[in-house]
């Protein structure tokens, strides 16, 4: 019941609360890159989610097993290799270049994956697929997931479960975003925008708007806890 | 390989600066661009930071240049990227604890910043080291002087401050809206209409005199 609570909170918090793009400003590329049309956006939002959950449960995987310190695999090994020791040993200065390679690998896995077995949504993913590597919300997932696992004391570190609900509604969040986000830029096609401000400025005014809008959640999980409890 | 043509190093510098700003012109790096421009002091901390990693990459991958093999290329820049963002984040932890704290998990978010692959992709993967330098040099300074012109008034109109020290008379009200994530969004857009009516004003004028 204590999990379910918890999950609860995390999914909201990453879903609409802190969202992503709009709380956290990861993602902004895609968001203003592919924000044209609704089914472009609907793509990249599902492409997305699916990298961001296959990388966050390595990345939660590798951080619990082998980086943060004290970590048994890493411990095991070293005892293999220094027999008497009370050292314990650390591996957090290679968190990050073991999160790009994990990134990396994810999406060509699942690049893969997804060109063997459906063809027909590998072809709609089309270029999105591969930009995801660089897309800076799936790396900032892994640092929030390696926060509350190696930042924190041992007994409230996040299991499997957290670190993947924050995955999943983290890609959520980012999706109904620029989901919006496109439905907007639609209808501002036939607006009069004023010349210089066309493209990218009245995108990021009116995700300033929608930013404000996202800002009317502030608290709703303090209100949530408290329900819950 | 040197002399391939193309601008020399003095044009890299220049280039780097206005015509080419990375944030106003090519719209890359948003993301420190929005969120770390609360206040000038984390802005210009971030822009060290970034600009002491895209130094380094740009020279380490220039020096590597003949080694790259073109499938591989990426991943490569990625993680030399990756090494210096280390470098840093561990300089910024030891010497600036708090400051450090407040810029969090956007420093080690200087690895995805598609400005510095973009650098290393179009200029240093091609350009000999010097030149390479000097482009890194000049991108560095637009994008400080980038986030410097929104940071500024985020932290004038939010604050009443610059680098923290109160310039607005007392009767000013705060405008707290500016420190928050809608503020961010709103200033960068309407800046960026303005360096765009600049942009267009001054094309019109030069083809009115032609």
């Amino acid at each position: 019941m204590e999990l379910l609570g918890e999950v609860i909170l995390i999914a909201i918090s990453a879903a609409l609360i802190n969202n992503f793009v709009l709380h956290y400003f990861v993602g902004i590329c895609p968001f203003l890159g592919v924000s044209r049309r609704v089914d472009m956006a609907f793509g990249m939002g599902f492409a997305v989610t699916f990298v961001i959950s296959v990388a966050g449960l390595l990345s939660w995987t590798f951080t619990t097993y082998i980086l943060r310190p004290g970590a048994p695999l890493t411990t095991w090994v070293y005892r293999l290799a220094v027999p008497d020791t009370e050292v314990v040993p650390d591996l957090s200065i290679l968190n990050y270049i073991v999160f790009i390679f994990v990134i990396a690998s994810a999406v060509q896995l699942v690049e893969m994956y997804v060109r063997k077995f459906f063809p027909k949504l590998y072809k709609s993913f089309g270029v999105f697929l591969p930009l995801i590597t660089t897309n800076c919300a799936i790396l900032f997932a892994c640092l929030e997931i390696l926060r509350n696992v190696s930042g924190v004391p041992r007994a409230e570190a996040w299991g499997v479960v957290e670190a993947l609900t924050l995955s999943v509604f983290a890609g959520l969040g980012f999706m109904l975003a620029i989901v919006i986000m496109a439905g907007i830029r639609e209808e501002l096609d036939s607006c009069d925008v004023p010349a210089p401000l066309r493209g990218a400025g009245i995108t990021l005014i009116v995700a300033g708007l929608l930013a404000l809008a996202f800002a009317g959640f502030t608290r709703v999980d303090q209100g949530l806890a408290n329900l819950i409890r | 390989m040197a002399n391939d043509g193309g601008p020399t190093a003095g044009e890299r510098f220049i280039r780097g600066i206005i015509p080419e700003n990375p944030v106003y012109r090519q719209l890359l790096g948003m993301c420190p661009t929005l969120a770390v421009t609360g206040n000038l002091q984390a802005a210009m901390t971030m822009a060290g930071a970034t600009a002491f990693v895209l130094f380094c990459a740009n020279v380490l991958t220039s020096l590597i240049r003949g080694l790259l093999k073109p499938h591989l290329r990426i991943l490569v820049f990625t993680l030399v990227i990756a090494t210096f963002v280390t470098i840093v984040d561990r300089i910024l932890q030891a010497y600036l604890y708090q400051m450090s704290q407040q810029l969090g998990p956007y420093v080690p978010l200087i690895i995805v910043n598609c400005m510095i692959i973009s650098r290393c992709e179009i200029c240093a993967s091609k350009q000999s080291v010097f030149r390479a330098a000097s482009d890194a040099v000049g991108v560095s300074l637009g994008f400080a002087l980038a986030l410097a012109s929104i940071a500024a008034p985020r932290e004038l109109l939010g604050d009443g401050a610059l680098f923290g020290f109160a310039v607005m008379p007392e009767a000013m009200p705060q405008w707290v809206i500016m420190l928050l994530p809608p503020g961010a969004f709103i200033t960068l857009g309407l800046l960026l209409g303005g360096a765009n009516w600049i942009g267009q004003s001054l094309n019109r004028r030069k083809a009115a005199t032609e």
